[in-house]
């Protein structure tokens, strides 16, 4: 299982933010991991589209496309940072 | 160094007290207050509500520190960000370094705001009067963090 979490506009337009899911097999990065949760269509594929400005973390260090992804690991998906 | 996430307000004269008990050779302090305003893209603005991920943030922000310290003098350094619900005057970050002169904690205390405001996770969403919005990130945000690349 993986922690998947989600902040701020995503947070709001998914109506969740957090889950556990489990890995399937040959997935393995973070880019497979977004492309799993845009197969569940709807919100989830209009939220983490490809168009859309987005960042990643994995074990709260940010993160792209091609970090490798493993059972245990904490993922977070959020829009580009706003703080200050 | 501190991180300090917190909902309550913070003073930064007690904070600065603080810091510069502990060291007879400091012989600088800089500081930064980011304060809520009550406007933004040319609309009013009621409230602000700061949204942040728990233990990254106060990750990134050490780190952040961290490499402020490796290029500058710095003796000591602290970060305090509010998170919650912000009314326009409020403030909202405080940053503050010491070092012995002035060159290394300006330099320091700037170089680690810029890239609190491209790196750290913090979101804002604000009321205005046509409803709440998500803040979207500034390219000027991203073009100050990025000119530190090429000093130092």
């Amino acid at each position: 299982m993986i922690t998947v979490l989600y902040f701020a506009r995503l947070r709001e337009g998914l109506g969740t933010g957090s889950e556990q899911i489990a890995l399937p097999q040959g997935v393995c990065d973070l880019d497979g991991v977004r492309a799993l949760l845009i197969a569940r269509g709807g919100a989830w594929a209009q939220e983490l589209a490809g168009n859309k400005a987005l960042r990643a973390a994995v074990n709260q260090a940010m993160a792209s496309g091609d970090a490798p992804v493993a059972d245990g690991d904490e993922i977070a998906f959020f829009p580009p940072v706003t703080g200050g | 160094m501190t991180v300090r996430i917190q909902s309550d307000d913070f003073d930064i004269g007690a904070e600065i007290s603080q810091l510069r008990r502990a060291n007879p050779k400091i012989g600088a302090v800089a500081s930064f207050v980011g304060v809520v305003r009550d406007v933004n893209e040319g609309d009013a603005v009621a409230e602000m509500t700061l949204e942040h991920y728990p233990g990254m943030t106060e990750k990134s922000i050490e780190d952040i520190i961290t490499q402020a310290r490796g290029r500058w003098k710095v003796f000591d350094a602290l970060v305090v960000h509010r998170v919650g619900t912000l009314k326009p005057t409020e403030q909202i970050v405080l940053v503050i370094v010491t070092s012995a002169h002035r060159g290394d904690a300006f330099a320091a205390c700037e170089f680690i705001m810029d890239y609190l405001k491209t790196r750290a996770p913090f979101w804002k969403k604000e009321t205005t009067p046509s409803g709440a919005r998500w803040v979207d990130a500034r390219a000027i945000d991203d073009i100050a963090a990025e000119r530190w690349r090429l000093k130092g």
